[in-house]
């Protein structure tokens, strides 16, 4: 269990309040370093939420959420953290954020989390290879002098930008887009949209990924590419991933790791298998009244 | 957004539809004509007022409304606009000779008026039952070297220019050339660029820009007139004085958007030009700052004198060479502003503000500062105004709060409109036209004699240009280089559909 030995995110006692709306309700969770954990339930359960407070995107209510970059988050180590009053630490196990603290650009920019929208939201109007060249700005500002330089001409930022189009197209030739760098992203297919935004992430060189339904509107074959690609994510390129899905079978085939969300809290917490059992799941899940038929649901693509 | 309805497809749809569109248009028309129009009081001869009632007006005006949605809708398809567009030309021309001029020949009004409604109605039928589907989105291939070609051939006409028309118009019939028509739309070329960094690149709508242009004047003027500094020491001042400004704008409506933005930067323009008319003890008010010191030749002033620049070049004194000097001058303020730009959009910076305007959620999850992307954005712009506005001040030799009304920035924001946002070739065709036409109409004399001698023709330029916005919007509205070229490709470089590009903020 990767998650309790080995976590790099800590959710604690997370809150969130939309005025009258409670979308988060005292939840909690961990997530483990080199695990694909799938954040699950109902729709209007709080994922997206969820994701936009780890992301900074919504400031919580009430909460923690330490990431560890490096090594891990011990409990101790989070709580000398928070009493300090900072944001960041070198501690002893590990390299240690607390994202709550922290505005959403730099939860990318220095924590290392990338994410997914679940409306795509790729820069339309840029071609394929600007927006993944977009998505390397910080390594690329500095190269460039913070622009000065790279102004006047000065400076290593033509040899930067000519490594970040290898980049480009490093992750381009891994999601078959390379015959289309030079087009427009908004002209892409939908599956490639959704493909294009995880490469652009990955661009990032996050250390945890967050993907908001990354299959949805995917047609099985294209499903089936994407579960190798975040697997492949996973093996090859030491990220995390935490992952919203409804698709059953995908997150019973891919994920380590499952916490399930209901109402803003969370039901149930374990592997796959685990979850496939909970009887509270197939009870609470999808609030479907007929237990055979949310057996079969939650128990899909097994 | 919501969606469009689904284009009619054929003639039996169309027509109805037109026709329901005609009637809804006039209905609107017609309401509010009544209480606008329909009554007015007027002083009669004993001074009292008097209610007339104007029911010509308001047919007119409903006539007018009707006559117009019927056309836009017709116009929606490309074949029916070119053919619509002769006919509205024709219309527009019948309609006209017969109202300025009088000339009651009403066969050629009625010839035309008739011409007119025919070519219309060829277009409507042309299209009646074409495939009207939304066109494809297609990426068209920009010719990368043809470019380059008319760049180069560009920059060496307006090189030459000033030296040819001085050898074909002569020292007194060249000024009017370099200095109204050269200069002049030069200012304008800039500070379209300058005002395009914000709006064409990073999406935000500034319609206070001409703030920066008045900050750049005025620090020159004031430089220049009691710390007797030379315009090459006052250039940079003026450029980091509005840059200073930029960002102090920015700061403010970094949360805004849309018209949002444009209200705020909209009254920051307005109080730049009021704190001008009302700070007397700094600005003199009013009146201006007066003899501002005149551009000299690096040190060696355009006089006649010993020490002038036309004894130390053995020339004959003539004032031309100061109007070519400040011609290759603002010529070359220009091209700095157009290639700092250029190279500003191969720069980490230039993606993320056109990111920005794709998408402000999305830079901020790749880890962008919009906010410092915003505020350089909003300097770097009000940078270049800030240049050109020195330059306004060295060449005029005054400055006054005059020169920096809304009016100004509502021009220049045409001319990035007009030329398309984020195209610089584009920017500087509006120049060309909005600058030039201005100027151009000053010389229609000839209407004089068809529309009597008080008709001054530059006293329509609002409404000419008015109507050529409202034209465009239909049939351009992403100005004339709609689409946008990538800054960077791998095997092909392909310019982008204007369909796919965002605006922006606003
Ligand atoms: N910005 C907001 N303002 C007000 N209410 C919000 C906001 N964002 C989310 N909510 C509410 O919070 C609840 C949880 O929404 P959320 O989008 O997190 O659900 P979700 O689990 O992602 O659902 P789905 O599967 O449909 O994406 C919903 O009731 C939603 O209406
Ligand atoms: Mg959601």
């Amino acid at each position: 269990m990767r998650w309790e030995s080995q976590p790099l995110l800590h959710v604690e006692h997370l809150t969130m309040r939309f005025g009258g709306i409670l979308a988060i309700d005292d939840l909690s969770f961990a997530a483990g370093r080199g695990d694909i954990t799938a954040l699950i339930g109902p729709n209007g359960a709080g994922k997206t939420t969820v994701f936009n407070c780890i992301t900074g995107f919504y400031k919580p209510t009430e909460g923690r959420i330490a990431f560890a970059r490096k090594g891990l988050a011990s409990s101790a180590d989070v709580a000398a953290l928070t009493t300090t009053g900072k944001r960041h630490a070198h501690m002893p196990s590990g390299d240690i954020y607390l994202l709550e603290r922290m505005p959403d650009f730099e939860i990318s920019a220095k924590a290392g989390v990338a994410r997914t929208f679940q409306n795509i939201r790729l820069f339309q109007g840029m071609t394929v290879l600007e927006n993944l060249i977009v998505a390397q700005h910080n390594p690329l500002m500095q190269a460039s002098g913070w622009t000065v330089l790279g102004l006047l001409g000065i400076g290593p930022y033509n040899k930067r930008e000519r490594e970040a189009v290898d980049k480009a197209k490093f992750w381009l030739d891994k999601i078959n887009l390379l015959d289309r760098a030079d087009d427009a992203a908004g002209e892409l297919p939908y599956g490639d949209q959704r493909r294009l935004e995880i490469a652009r992430a990955m661009c990032t060189d996050p250390v945890l990924l967050c993907l908001d339904e990354p299959a949805a509107g995917l047609n099985p074959r294209e499903s089936a590419d994407l579960n190798q690609l975040l697997r492949n994510l996973r093996d090859e390129h030491n990220t995390s991933v935490l992952l919203i899905e409804h698709d059953m079978s995908v997150v019973m085939q891919i994920s380590d790791h499952v916490v399930v969300l209901d109402y803003g809290t969370k039901i149930a917490d374990g592997t796959p298998e685990a979850i496939r059992n909970d009887p509270k799941v197939i009870a609470a899940y999808l609030g479907v009244a007929d237990e055979e038929e949310a057996q079969a649901i939650v128990g899909g693509g097994a | 957004m919501t969606a469009a309805p689904p284009r009619p497809q054929t003639l039996g749809e169309k027509l109805p539809q037109a026709l329901r569109e005609t009637i809804i248009a006039a209905l609107i028309a017609a309401g509010l004509a009544f209480p606008i129009i329909a009554l007015g009081a007027e002083p009669d001869i004993n001074n009292q007022l008097a209610l007339q009632t104007r029911w010509s007006w308001v047919f007119t005006t409903i006539l007018l409304a009707a006559g117009a949605r019927f056309l836009a809708f017709t116009l929606e398809t490309m074949r029916s606009r070119f053919v619509a567009a002769a006919g509205l030309l024709c219309a527009a021309f019948g309609l006209g000779t017969w109202y300025f001029a009088g000339v009651a020949d009403p066969l050629l009004i009625g010839g035309t008026i008739v011409a007119g409604a025919a070519a219309i109605a060829l277009g409507y039928f042309i299209d009646g039952d074409a495939d009207v589907a939304p066109k494809k989105r297609t990426t068209v291939s920009a010719q990368d070297d043809t470019s380059t070609a008319l760049a180069f051939i560009g920059i060496g006409v307006l090189v030459a220019f000033p030296l040819v028309m001085l050898f074909a118009f002569g020292e007194a019939g060249s000024l009017k050339w370099i200095n109204n028509y050269g200069v002049q739309i030069l200012i304008f070329v800039m500070l379209g660029w300058g005002l395009n960094i914000v709006i064409g690149l990073a999406g935000l709508l500034d319609l206070g820009y001409v703030a920066f242009y008045a900050v750049g004047a005025y620090t020159y003027a004031l430089l220049a007139t009691h710390f007797q500094l030379s315009f090459w020491i006052c250039l940079p001042l003026a450029g980091i004085m509005a840059a200073f400004w930029g960002v102090l704008l920015g700061f403010p409506v970094l949360r805004l958007r849309g018209d949002y933005l444009a209200i705020v930067t909209l009254a920051f323009g307005e109080i730049i030009h009021l704190v001008l008319l009302n700070w007397v003890e700094l600005t003199n008010g009013e009146a201006g700052i007066l003899s501002i010191p005149r551009i000299t030749f690096f040190g060696i002033p355009f006089t006649a004198e010993e020490n002038g620049f036309a004894a130390t070049f053995w020339l004959e004194f003539s004032p031309i060479h100061r109007t070519i000097f400040l011609f290759y001058l603002i010529l070359a303020l220009a091209l700095v502003t157009n290639f700092a730009t250029l190279r500003l959009r191969r720069l980490p910076i230039g993606r993320a503000w056109e990111a920005l305007r794709e998408d402000e959620i999305a830079c901020r999850s790749l880890g962008i500062n919009t906010t410092n992307t915003k505020l350089t954005a909003f300097a770097l712009g009000a940078m270049f105004g800030g240049f050109a506005g020195s330059f306004f001040a060295v060449r005029q030799g005054f400055v006054n709060p005059n020169s920096f009304t809304f009016m100004e920035s509502v021009w220049i924001l045409a001319i990035v409109v007009l030329g398309g946002m984020g195209s610089q070739i584009g920017v500087a065709l509006a120049a060309i036209v909005m600058v030039g036409g201005t100027e151009l109409l000053r010389e229609l004399d000839f209407l004089k004699q068809l529309f009597g001698p008080e008709f001054n023709p530059v006293q329509y330029r609002m409404l000419i240009f008015g109507l050529a916005m409202v034209l465009m919007m239909i049939w351009r509205p992403r100005g004339f280089i709609a689409t946008r070229t990538p800054s960077i490709f791998l095997k092909k470089r392909k310019a982008v559909a204007a369909d796919l590009v965002g605006e922006g903020h606003g």
